[in-house]
Protein backbone atom coordinates (compact mmCIF):
# COMPACT_ATOMS: atom_id res chain seq x y z
CA UNK A 1 0.00 0.00 0.00
CA UNK A 2 1.17 3.43 -1.00
CA UNK A 3 0.06 5.96 1.56
CA UNK A 4 0.29 9.71 1.25
CA UNK A 5 -0.25 11.85 4.29
CA UNK A 6 -0.62 15.61 4.48
CA UNK A 7 1.78 16.19 1.60
CA UNK A 8 2.76 19.80 0.94
CA UNK A 9 4.73 21.08 -2.03
CA UNK A 10 5.72 24.61 -2.90
CA UNK A 11 7.22 26.02 -6.08
CA UNK A 12 9.04 29.11 -4.96
CA UNK A 13 6.42 30.85 -2.84
CA UNK A 14 3.45 29.25 -4.58
CA UNK A 15 1.70 26.37 -2.88
CA UNK A 16 1.09 23.53 -5.33
CA UNK A 17 -0.03 20.86 -2.86
CA UNK A 18 -1.71 22.02 0.30
CA UNK A 19 -1.69 18.93 2.46
CA UNK A 20 -3.15 16.06 0.49
CA UNK A 21 -3.75 12.56 1.85
CA UNK A 22 -4.62 9.48 -0.13
CA UNK A 23 -4.27 5.72 -0.10
CA UNK A 24 -3.36 3.44 -2.97
CA UNK A 25 -4.03 -0.17 -1.86
CA UNK A 26 -2.19 -3.03 -3.59
CA UNK A 27 -3.77 -4.43 -6.74
CA UNK A 28 -6.28 -1.61 -7.21
CA UNK A 29 -6.76 1.08 -9.80
CA UNK A 30 -6.89 4.44 -8.10
CA UNK A 31 -7.48 7.60 -10.04
CA UNK A 32 -6.82 11.22 -9.33
CA UNK A 33 -8.93 13.57 -11.40
CA UNK A 34 -9.18 17.32 -11.47
CA UNK A 35 -8.71 20.40 -13.59
CA UNK A 36 -5.49 21.69 -15.08
CA UNK A 37 -3.15 23.06 -12.43
CA UNK A 38 -4.95 21.35 -9.55
CA UNK A 39 -1.68 19.62 -8.56
CA UNK A 40 -2.18 16.14 -10.00
CA UNK A 41 1.17 15.94 -11.74
CA UNK A 42 2.89 17.48 -8.76
CA UNK A 43 1.52 14.68 -6.60
CA UNK A 44 3.07 12.00 -8.81
CA UNK A 45 6.28 13.95 -9.16
CA UNK A 46 6.67 14.25 -5.42
CA UNK A 47 5.99 10.53 -4.91
CA UNK A 48 8.93 9.79 -7.24
CA UNK A 49 10.98 12.60 -5.68
CA UNK A 50 11.34 14.55 -8.92
CA UNK A 51 9.96 17.29 -6.70
CA UNK A 52 10.92 17.58 -3.05
CA UNK A 53 7.96 18.11 -0.74
CA UNK A 54 8.05 20.73 1.99
CA UNK A 55 6.36 18.48 4.52
CA UNK A 56 4.19 15.40 4.85
CA UNK A 57 4.93 11.79 4.19
CA UNK A 58 4.77 9.22 1.41
CA UNK A 59 5.05 5.66 2.64
CA UNK A 60 5.34 2.49 0.62
CA UNK A 61 5.58 -0.89 2.31
CA UNK A 62 6.29 0.90 5.54
CA UNK A 63 9.22 2.88 4.15
CA UNK A 64 9.32 6.64 3.94
CA UNK A 65 9.92 7.71 0.32
CA UNK A 66 10.37 11.42 0.93
CA UNK A 67 13.89 10.78 2.24
CA UNK A 68 14.88 8.54 -0.67
CA UNK A 69 16.12 9.47 -4.14
CA UNK A 70 14.34 8.70 -7.40
CA UNK A 71 16.60 5.77 -8.21
CA UNK A 72 15.85 4.00 -4.92
CA UNK A 73 12.14 4.66 -5.25
CA UNK A 74 12.16 3.07 -8.72
CA UNK A 75 14.10 0.17 -7.20
CA UNK A 76 11.25 -0.36 -4.73
CA UNK A 77 8.94 -1.02 -7.66
CA UNK A 78 7.28 2.33 -8.18
CA UNK A 79 7.34 3.62 -11.72
CA UNK A 80 5.94 6.71 -13.40
CA UNK A 81 4.80 6.96 -17.01
CA UNK A 82 5.38 10.67 -17.46
CA UNK A 83 3.01 13.13 -19.02
CA UNK A 84 3.73 13.56 -22.72
CA UNK A 85 5.20 10.04 -22.83
CA UNK A 86 8.85 11.10 -22.99
CA UNK A 87 10.07 8.13 -24.97
CA UNK A 88 13.72 8.39 -26.01
CA UNK A 89 13.02 9.55 -29.55
CA UNK A 90 16.37 8.74 -31.10
CA UNK A 91 16.58 5.27 -29.65
CA UNK A 92 14.83 2.30 -31.16
CA UNK A 93 11.68 0.82 -29.67
CA UNK A 94 13.60 -2.13 -28.25
CA UNK A 95 16.29 0.13 -26.83
CA UNK A 96 13.58 2.04 -25.01
CA UNK A 97 12.30 -1.22 -23.56
CA UNK A 98 15.83 -2.18 -22.56
CA UNK A 99 16.33 1.10 -20.78
CA UNK A 100 13.10 0.46 -18.88
CA UNK A 101 14.77 -2.63 -17.48
CA UNK A 102 17.90 -0.67 -16.56
CA UNK A 103 17.86 -1.62 -12.89
CA UNK A 104 17.18 -5.30 -13.41
CA UNK A 105 19.89 -7.90 -13.23
CA UNK A 106 17.90 -11.00 -14.28
CA UNK A 107 18.73 -11.58 -17.94
CA UNK A 108 16.49 -14.60 -18.62
CA UNK A 109 13.33 -12.97 -17.32
CA UNK A 110 14.25 -9.88 -19.23
CA UNK A 111 13.98 -11.77 -22.54
CA UNK A 112 10.64 -13.25 -21.49
CA UNK A 113 9.34 -9.83 -20.50
CA UNK A 114 10.32 -8.21 -23.79
CA UNK A 115 8.33 -11.08 -25.34
CA UNK A 116 5.41 -10.27 -23.07
CA UNK A 117 5.48 -6.61 -24.08
CA UNK A 118 5.69 -7.55 -27.76
CA UNK A 119 2.71 -9.83 -27.28
CA UNK A 120 0.74 -7.19 -25.46
CA UNK A 121 1.59 -4.51 -27.99
CA UNK A 122 1.99 -6.18 -31.40
CA UNK A 123 2.66 -2.77 -32.93
CA UNK A 124 5.79 -2.43 -30.84
CA UNK A 125 7.02 -5.80 -32.07
CA UNK A 126 6.50 -4.75 -35.69
CA UNK A 127 8.43 -1.59 -35.03
CA UNK A 128 11.06 -3.02 -32.70
CA UNK A 129 14.01 -1.65 -34.67
CA UNK A 130 12.43 1.66 -35.59
CA UNK A 131 13.42 4.92 -33.91
CA UNK A 132 10.70 5.61 -31.40
CA UNK A 133 10.47 9.26 -32.47
CA UNK A 134 8.85 8.03 -35.67
CA UNK A 135 5.98 6.29 -33.86
CA UNK A 136 2.50 7.77 -33.68
CA UNK A 137 1.30 9.31 -30.42
CA UNK A 138 -0.68 6.22 -29.45
CA UNK A 139 2.24 3.93 -30.20
CA UNK A 140 4.54 6.13 -28.16
CA UNK A 141 2.12 5.92 -25.26
CA UNK A 142 2.12 2.13 -25.56
CA UNK A 143 5.91 2.20 -25.63
CA UNK A 144 5.99 4.39 -22.52
CA UNK A 145 3.73 1.88 -20.76
CA UNK A 146 5.79 -1.05 -22.05
CA UNK A 147 8.98 0.63 -20.93
CA UNK A 148 7.55 1.19 -17.46
CA UNK A 149 6.44 -2.45 -17.27
CA UNK A 150 9.96 -3.61 -18.12
CA UNK A 151 11.09 -2.49 -14.69
CA UNK A 152 8.70 -5.09 -13.28
CA UNK A 153 6.86 -2.54 -11.17
CA UNK A 154 4.48 -3.13 -8.31
CA UNK A 155 2.93 0.30 -8.66
CA UNK A 156 2.59 2.03 -12.01
CA UNK A 157 1.65 5.69 -11.92
CA UNK A 158 0.42 7.26 -15.13
CA UNK A 159 0.27 10.95 -15.86
CA UNK A 160 -2.42 11.81 -18.42
CA UNK A 161 -1.97 8.78 -20.67
CA UNK A 162 -4.81 9.88 -22.97
CA UNK A 163 -3.44 13.36 -23.57
CA UNK A 164 -3.55 14.31 -27.23
CA UNK A 165 -4.66 10.91 -28.47
CA UNK A 166 -7.56 10.05 -30.77
CA UNK A 167 -10.67 8.71 -28.97
CA UNK A 168 -10.23 5.23 -30.40
CA UNK A 169 -6.64 5.10 -29.20
CA UNK A 170 -7.70 6.37 -25.79
CA UNK A 171 -10.01 3.37 -25.54
CA UNK A 172 -7.08 1.07 -26.33
CA UNK A 173 -4.95 2.70 -23.66
CA UNK A 174 -7.63 2.30 -21.01
CA UNK A 175 -8.04 -1.37 -21.98
CA UNK A 176 -4.31 -1.81 -21.57
CA UNK A 177 -4.36 -0.19 -18.15
CA UNK A 178 -7.03 -2.64 -17.00
CA UNK A 179 -5.16 -5.55 -18.54
CA UNK A 180 -1.91 -4.61 -16.80
CA UNK A 181 -3.80 -4.34 -13.54
CA UNK A 182 -5.65 -7.64 -13.85
CA UNK A 183 -3.08 -9.84 -15.57
CA UNK A 184 0.10 -8.59 -13.98
CA UNK A 185 -1.41 -7.51 -10.70
CA UNK A 186 0.18 -4.09 -10.96
CA UNK A 187 -1.32 -1.39 -8.77
CA UNK A 188 -2.30 1.63 -10.84
CA UNK A 189 -2.38 5.26 -9.83
CA UNK A 190 -3.90 7.10 -12.75
CA UNK A 191 -4.10 10.82 -13.35
CA UNK A 192 -6.60 11.96 -15.93
CA UNK A 193 -8.37 15.01 -17.23
CA UNK A 194 -10.68 12.58 -18.97
CA UNK A 195 -12.45 12.00 -15.66
CA UNK A 196 -15.27 10.00 -17.17
CA UNK A 197 -13.05 7.30 -18.64
CA UNK A 198 -10.78 7.19 -15.62
CA UNK A 199 -13.58 6.88 -13.05
CA UNK A 200 -15.19 4.08 -15.05
CA UNK A 201 -12.20 1.79 -14.62
CA UNK A 202 -11.14 2.97 -11.17
CA UNK A 203 -11.81 1.16 -7.91
CA UNK A 204 -11.51 4.39 -6.01
CA UNK A 205 -11.04 7.99 -6.99
CA UNK A 206 -9.91 11.32 -5.61
CA UNK A 207 -10.94 14.68 -6.99
CA UNK A 208 -8.36 17.43 -6.68
CA UNK A 209 -9.11 21.12 -6.48
CA UNK A 210 -6.27 23.62 -6.35
CA UNK A 211 -3.85 21.65 -4.23
CA UNK A 212 -6.40 19.87 -2.08
CA UNK A 213 -8.46 16.73 -2.24
CA UNK A 214 -12.02 17.98 -2.69
CA UNK A 215 -13.90 14.72 -2.88
CA UNK A 216 -13.23 11.03 -2.74
CA UNK A 217 -15.19 7.85 -3.26
CA UNK A 218 -15.51 4.77 -5.38
CA UNK A 219 -15.57 5.23 -9.12
CA UNK A 220 -19.33 4.81 -9.30
CA UNK A 221 -20.00 7.18 -6.42
CA UNK A 222 -17.97 9.91 -8.02
CA UNK A 223 -19.51 9.33 -11.42
CA UNK A 224 -22.93 9.76 -9.84
CA UNK A 225 -21.92 12.80 -7.81
CA UNK A 226 -23.67 15.96 -9.00
CA UNK A 227 -20.72 18.21 -8.33
CA UNK A 228 -18.29 15.98 -10.18
CA UNK A 229 -20.72 15.72 -13.07
CA UNK A 230 -21.02 19.44 -13.29
CA UNK A 231 -17.34 20.30 -12.91
CA UNK A 232 -15.48 17.48 -14.59
CA UNK A 233 -17.83 15.45 -16.71
CA UNK A 234 -19.33 18.35 -18.59
CA UNK A 235 -22.92 17.36 -17.88
CA UNK A 236 -25.43 19.82 -16.51
CA UNK A 237 -27.95 18.88 -13.88
CA UNK B 1 52.06 34.37 -52.22
CA UNK B 2 50.76 30.92 -53.17
CA UNK B 3 53.49 28.31 -53.01
CA UNK B 4 52.97 24.97 -54.74
CA UNK B 5 54.87 22.42 -52.68
CA UNK B 6 56.81 19.49 -54.14
CA UNK B 7 55.05 16.14 -54.01
CA UNK B 8 57.17 14.81 -51.15
CA UNK B 9 56.53 17.95 -49.12
CA UNK B 10 52.83 17.72 -49.78
CA UNK B 11 52.70 14.10 -48.57
CA UNK B 12 54.60 15.14 -45.49
CA UNK B 13 52.13 17.93 -44.84
CA UNK B 14 49.18 15.60 -45.31
CA UNK B 15 50.67 13.41 -42.57
CA UNK B 16 51.13 16.48 -40.40
CA UNK B 17 47.54 17.52 -41.01
CA UNK B 18 46.28 14.14 -39.98
CA UNK B 19 48.51 14.25 -36.90
CA UNK B 20 47.34 17.67 -35.79
CA UNK B 21 43.73 16.84 -36.65
CA UNK B 22 43.83 13.68 -34.56
CA UNK B 23 45.23 15.61 -31.61
CA UNK B 24 42.40 18.14 -31.95
CA UNK B 25 39.89 15.30 -32.14
CA UNK B 26 41.08 13.77 -28.86
CA UNK B 27 40.43 16.98 -26.97
CA UNK B 28 37.29 17.96 -28.90
CA UNK B 29 35.57 14.74 -27.85
CA UNK B 30 35.65 15.85 -24.20
CA UNK B 31 33.89 19.13 -25.02
CA UNK B 32 31.25 17.40 -27.06
CA UNK B 33 30.53 14.66 -24.49
CA UNK B 34 30.03 17.12 -21.66
CA UNK B 35 27.91 19.36 -23.83
CA UNK B 36 25.87 16.37 -24.92
CA UNK B 37 25.06 15.35 -21.38
CA UNK B 38 24.79 18.67 -19.53
CA UNK B 39 24.25 21.21 -22.34
CA UNK B 40 27.21 22.97 -20.81
CA UNK B 41 30.45 24.18 -22.38
CA UNK B 42 33.08 22.92 -20.02
CA UNK B 43 35.58 25.78 -20.25
CA UNK B 44 37.79 23.99 -17.77
CA UNK B 45 38.36 21.15 -20.23
CA UNK B 46 41.37 22.86 -21.82
CA UNK B 47 42.89 23.27 -18.37
CA UNK B 48 42.28 19.65 -17.51
CA UNK B 49 44.22 19.00 -20.72
CA UNK B 50 46.99 21.33 -19.48
CA UNK B 51 47.03 19.66 -16.05
CA UNK B 52 47.34 16.28 -17.75
CA UNK B 53 50.48 17.56 -19.45
CA UNK B 54 51.99 18.58 -16.13
CA UNK B 55 50.96 15.30 -14.54
CA UNK B 56 52.67 13.56 -17.44
CA UNK B 57 55.69 15.82 -17.08
CA UNK B 58 56.18 14.60 -13.51
CA UNK B 59 55.31 10.94 -14.02
CA UNK B 60 56.79 10.18 -17.43
CA UNK B 61 60.54 10.02 -17.85
CA UNK B 62 62.12 9.81 -21.31
CA UNK B 63 64.47 6.99 -20.36
CA UNK B 64 61.89 4.91 -18.50
CA UNK B 65 61.28 1.72 -20.42
CA UNK B 66 57.81 1.11 -19.01
CA UNK B 67 56.42 4.44 -20.18
CA UNK B 68 52.98 3.05 -20.75
CA UNK B 69 52.60 2.43 -17.02
CA UNK B 70 53.20 6.12 -16.48
CA UNK B 71 50.64 6.83 -19.18
CA UNK B 72 48.01 4.83 -17.33
CA UNK B 73 48.80 6.76 -14.15
CA UNK B 74 48.35 10.06 -16.04
CA UNK B 75 45.02 8.88 -17.46
CA UNK B 76 43.70 7.84 -14.06
CA UNK B 77 44.76 11.03 -12.27
CA UNK B 78 43.35 13.20 -15.05
CA UNK B 79 40.05 11.30 -15.01
CA UNK B 80 39.84 11.88 -11.26
CA UNK B 81 40.64 15.57 -11.78
CA UNK B 82 37.84 15.82 -14.35
CA UNK B 83 35.39 14.18 -11.96
CA UNK B 84 36.58 16.50 -9.20
CA UNK B 85 35.95 19.60 -11.31
CA UNK B 86 32.47 18.30 -12.07
CA UNK B 87 31.70 17.61 -8.42
CA UNK B 88 32.96 20.97 -7.17
CA UNK B 89 32.07 23.36 -9.99
CA UNK B 90 28.93 21.83 -11.52
CA UNK B 91 27.29 19.19 -9.31
CA UNK B 92 26.90 21.63 -6.42
CA UNK B 93 25.06 24.07 -8.69
CA UNK B 94 22.99 21.34 -10.32
CA UNK B 95 21.76 20.18 -6.94
CA UNK B 96 20.28 23.63 -6.34
CA UNK B 97 18.73 23.79 -9.81
CA UNK B 98 20.93 26.76 -10.66
CA UNK B 99 20.28 28.37 -14.05
CA UNK B 100 22.50 27.42 -17.01
CA UNK B 101 24.24 30.78 -16.96
CA UNK B 102 25.54 30.16 -13.43
CA UNK B 103 26.98 26.84 -14.57
CA UNK B 104 28.71 28.60 -17.45
CA UNK B 105 30.24 31.19 -15.15
CA UNK B 106 31.30 28.43 -12.80
CA UNK B 107 33.00 26.74 -15.77
CA UNK B 108 34.93 29.91 -16.56
CA UNK B 109 35.86 30.19 -12.89
CA UNK B 110 37.08 26.62 -12.78
CA UNK B 111 39.18 27.30 -15.87
CA UNK B 112 40.89 30.34 -14.32
CA UNK B 113 41.32 28.51 -11.05
CA UNK B 114 43.18 25.66 -12.70
CA UNK B 115 45.35 28.01 -14.79
CA UNK B 116 46.34 30.06 -11.78
CA UNK B 117 46.79 27.03 -9.59
CA UNK B 118 49.16 25.65 -12.21
CA UNK B 119 51.05 28.96 -12.29
CA UNK B 120 51.46 28.87 -8.51
CA UNK B 121 52.44 25.22 -8.31
CA UNK B 122 54.50 24.79 -11.47
CA UNK B 123 55.54 28.47 -11.98
CA UNK B 124 55.00 30.22 -15.28
CA UNK B 125 58.40 29.16 -16.59
CA UNK B 126 57.91 26.76 -19.53
CA UNK B 127 59.04 23.20 -19.05
CA UNK B 128 60.11 20.67 -21.64
CA UNK B 129 58.02 17.57 -22.02
CA UNK B 130 60.03 14.33 -21.82
CA UNK B 131 60.85 13.09 -25.32
CA UNK B 132 60.36 9.34 -25.36
CA UNK B 133 62.51 7.96 -28.19
CA UNK B 134 59.90 5.40 -29.25
CA UNK B 135 57.55 8.22 -30.21
CA UNK B 136 59.85 10.95 -31.48
CA UNK B 137 62.34 8.88 -33.52
CA UNK B 138 62.27 9.56 -37.22
CA UNK B 139 61.09 6.92 -39.62
CA UNK B 140 61.23 6.75 -43.41
CA UNK B 141 57.99 6.03 -45.24
CA UNK B 142 58.82 5.96 -48.96
CA UNK B 143 59.96 9.47 -49.79
CA UNK B 144 58.58 10.90 -46.57
CA UNK B 145 60.56 11.20 -43.35
CA UNK B 146 58.60 11.78 -40.20
CA UNK B 147 58.41 11.15 -36.50
CA UNK B 148 56.86 7.87 -35.50
CA UNK B 149 54.21 9.99 -33.76
CA UNK B 150 52.72 10.87 -37.14
CA UNK B 151 51.65 7.26 -37.50
CA UNK B 152 50.92 6.52 -33.84
CA UNK B 153 48.65 9.49 -33.14
CA UNK B 154 46.07 8.87 -35.89
CA UNK B 155 46.03 5.15 -35.12
CA UNK B 156 45.55 5.74 -31.39
CA UNK B 157 42.85 8.31 -32.10
CA UNK B 158 40.87 6.08 -34.44
CA UNK B 159 41.09 3.07 -32.15
CA UNK B 160 40.05 5.14 -29.14
CA UNK B 161 37.15 6.70 -31.00
CA UNK B 162 36.00 3.28 -32.15
CA UNK B 163 36.06 2.02 -28.58
CA UNK B 164 34.27 5.14 -27.38
CA UNK B 165 31.49 4.75 -29.96
CA UNK B 166 31.07 1.11 -28.94
CA UNK B 167 30.90 2.17 -25.31
CA UNK B 168 28.26 4.79 -26.06
CA UNK B 169 26.13 2.68 -28.39
CA UNK B 170 26.49 -0.88 -27.16
CA UNK B 171 26.96 -0.88 -23.40
CA UNK B 172 24.60 -0.29 -20.52
CA UNK B 173 26.69 2.63 -19.26
CA UNK B 174 26.56 4.13 -22.75
CA UNK B 175 22.82 3.67 -22.88
CA UNK B 176 22.57 5.53 -19.57
CA UNK B 177 24.72 8.33 -20.99
CA UNK B 178 22.51 8.66 -24.04
CA UNK B 179 19.38 8.61 -21.91
CA UNK B 180 20.67 11.29 -19.53
CA UNK B 181 21.77 13.47 -22.43
CA UNK B 182 18.34 13.31 -24.06
CA UNK B 183 16.04 13.56 -21.07
CA UNK B 184 17.53 13.82 -17.64
CA UNK B 185 14.28 13.53 -15.74
CA UNK B 186 13.00 10.48 -17.62
CA UNK B 187 16.43 8.89 -17.22
CA UNK B 188 15.97 9.31 -13.47
CA UNK B 189 12.59 7.61 -13.71
CA UNK B 190 14.25 4.65 -15.39
CA UNK B 191 16.33 4.25 -12.25
CA UNK B 192 19.51 5.55 -13.85
CA UNK B 193 22.03 7.05 -11.46
CA UNK B 194 22.21 10.43 -13.14
CA UNK B 195 25.03 11.89 -11.06
CA UNK B 196 27.10 8.75 -11.49
CA UNK B 197 26.54 8.84 -15.23
CA UNK B 198 27.62 12.47 -15.42
CA UNK B 199 30.75 11.72 -13.37
CA UNK B 200 31.53 8.83 -15.66
CA UNK B 201 31.18 11.08 -18.71
CA UNK B 202 33.64 13.58 -17.24
CA UNK B 203 36.04 10.76 -16.38
CA UNK B 204 36.00 9.38 -19.92
CA UNK B 205 36.26 12.81 -21.57
CA UNK B 206 39.15 13.78 -19.29
CA UNK B 207 41.00 10.50 -19.78
CA UNK B 208 40.78 10.92 -23.55
CA UNK B 209 42.02 14.50 -23.17
CA UNK B 210 44.92 13.07 -21.14
CA UNK B 211 45.84 10.81 -24.07
CA UNK B 212 45.68 13.94 -26.23
CA UNK B 213 47.83 15.83 -23.73
CA UNK B 214 50.57 13.19 -23.67
CA UNK B 215 50.69 12.97 -27.45
CA UNK B 216 50.52 16.77 -27.74
CA UNK B 217 53.42 17.08 -25.31
CA UNK B 218 55.48 14.65 -27.33
CA UNK B 219 54.79 16.62 -30.50
CA UNK B 220 54.99 20.16 -29.07
CA UNK B 221 57.19 19.71 -26.00
CA UNK B 222 57.00 23.16 -24.45
CA UNK B 223 54.47 23.27 -21.62
CA UNK B 224 53.26 26.19 -19.53
CA UNK B 225 50.13 26.90 -17.47
CA UNK B 226 48.44 28.53 -20.48
CA UNK B 227 49.37 25.80 -22.93
CA UNK B 228 45.80 24.55 -23.04
CA UNK B 229 44.13 27.80 -23.99
CA UNK B 230 44.67 27.92 -27.76
CA UNK B 231 44.30 24.15 -28.36
CA UNK B 232 41.23 24.22 -26.13
CA UNK B 233 39.66 27.01 -28.16
CA UNK B 234 40.38 25.22 -31.43
CA UNK B 235 39.09 21.91 -30.14
CA UNK B 236 35.94 23.59 -28.97
CA UNK B 237 35.58 25.01 -32.48
CA UNK B 238 36.20 21.52 -33.85
CA UNK B 239 33.36 20.21 -31.70
CA UNK B 240 31.06 23.00 -32.87
CA UNK B 241 31.77 22.61 -36.58
CA UNK B 242 31.25 18.87 -36.30
CA UNK B 243 27.96 19.39 -34.49
CA UNK B 244 28.38 19.76 -30.75
CA UNK B 245 27.06 16.84 -28.75
CA UNK B 246 28.06 14.40 -31.46
CA UNK B 247 31.23 12.33 -30.93
CA UNK B 248 31.75 11.50 -34.60
CA UNK B 249 31.23 15.15 -35.44
CA UNK B 250 33.97 16.18 -33.00
CA UNK B 251 36.43 13.79 -34.63
CA UNK B 252 35.56 14.98 -38.13
CA UNK B 253 35.69 18.61 -37.00
CA UNK B 254 39.09 18.07 -35.39
CA UNK B 255 40.55 16.45 -38.48
CA UNK B 256 39.18 19.17 -40.76
CA UNK B 257 40.68 21.89 -38.56
CA UNK B 258 44.03 20.15 -38.39
CA UNK B 259 44.15 19.75 -42.14
CA UNK B 260 43.10 23.28 -42.92
CA UNK B 261 45.65 24.75 -40.55
CA UNK B 262 48.53 22.68 -41.93
CA UNK B 263 47.51 23.11 -45.56
CA UNK B 264 47.05 26.84 -45.20
CA UNK B 265 50.62 27.15 -43.98
CA UNK B 266 51.85 24.84 -46.73
CA UNK B 267 50.25 26.79 -49.53
CA UNK B 268 50.61 30.26 -48.03
CA UNK B 269 53.81 30.18 -45.98
CA UNK B 270 53.96 33.98 -45.90
CA UNK B 271 50.97 34.16 -43.56
CA UNK B 272 52.02 31.30 -41.29
CA UNK B 273 52.23 33.73 -38.39
CA UNK B 274 48.44 34.05 -38.60
CA UNK B 275 47.75 30.32 -38.70
CA UNK B 276 45.38 30.50 -35.75
CA UNK B 277 43.01 32.60 -37.81
CA UNK B 278 41.89 29.73 -40.03
CA UNK B 279 40.04 27.84 -37.32
CA UNK B 280 37.96 30.91 -36.61
CA UNK B 281 37.26 31.59 -40.28
CA UNK B 282 36.00 28.03 -40.69
CA UNK B 283 33.90 28.38 -37.55
CA UNK B 284 32.21 31.49 -38.94
CA UNK B 285 31.60 29.86 -42.31
CA UNK B 286 30.12 26.73 -40.76
CA UNK B 287 27.93 28.72 -38.42
CA UNK B 288 26.68 30.78 -41.36
CA UNK B 289 25.77 27.85 -43.54
CA UNK B 290 25.22 24.93 -41.18
CA UNK B 291 24.52 26.29 -37.71
CA UNK B 292 23.99 22.78 -36.32
CA UNK B 293 27.42 21.70 -37.47
CA UNK B 294 28.36 19.25 -40.17
CA UNK B 295 26.64 16.33 -38.51
CA UNK B 296 23.63 18.00 -36.97
CA UNK B 297 21.84 15.88 -34.39
CA UNK B 298 19.37 13.42 -35.76
CA UNK B 299 16.05 14.86 -34.74
CA UNK B 300 12.97 12.67 -34.83
CA UNK B 301 10.16 14.30 -32.97
CA UNK B 302 6.48 13.76 -33.17
CA UNK B 303 3.91 15.20 -30.87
Amino acid sequence: MLEIKDLKVKYGGITALDGISMKVPDGKIITLVGANGAGKSTTLRSITKLVTPVSGSVKYEGRELTHMNTQDIVKMGITLVPEGRHVFADMTVDENLMIGAYLRKDKENFKRDIGFIHEMFPRLKERAKQLSGTLSGGEQQMLAVGRALMSNPKVMMMDEPSLGLAPLVVKDIFNIIQKVNKEKGVTILLIEQNANAALKIADYGYVMETGKIGLEGTGEELLANERVKELYLGKSK
Amino acid sequence: MLVIPAMADLLQQICNGLLLGSLFALVAVGYTMVYGILRLINFAHCDIFMMAMYIAFFTVAADFKWWFISFVVVLVITALLGMGVEKVAYATLRRQNAPKISMLISAIGASYLLENLATVIFTGKPKTFPQIPFFVDMIQLGSVRLQRLAVIVPVVTFVLMGVLLLLINKTKAGMAMRAVSKDLETAKLMGINVNGTISFTFAIGSAIAAVGAILWGLKYPQISPLVGVMPGLKCFIAAVIGGIGNVKGAVIGGIILGFVEVMAITFFPSISAYKDIFSFVILILILLFRPNGLIGEKIAEKV
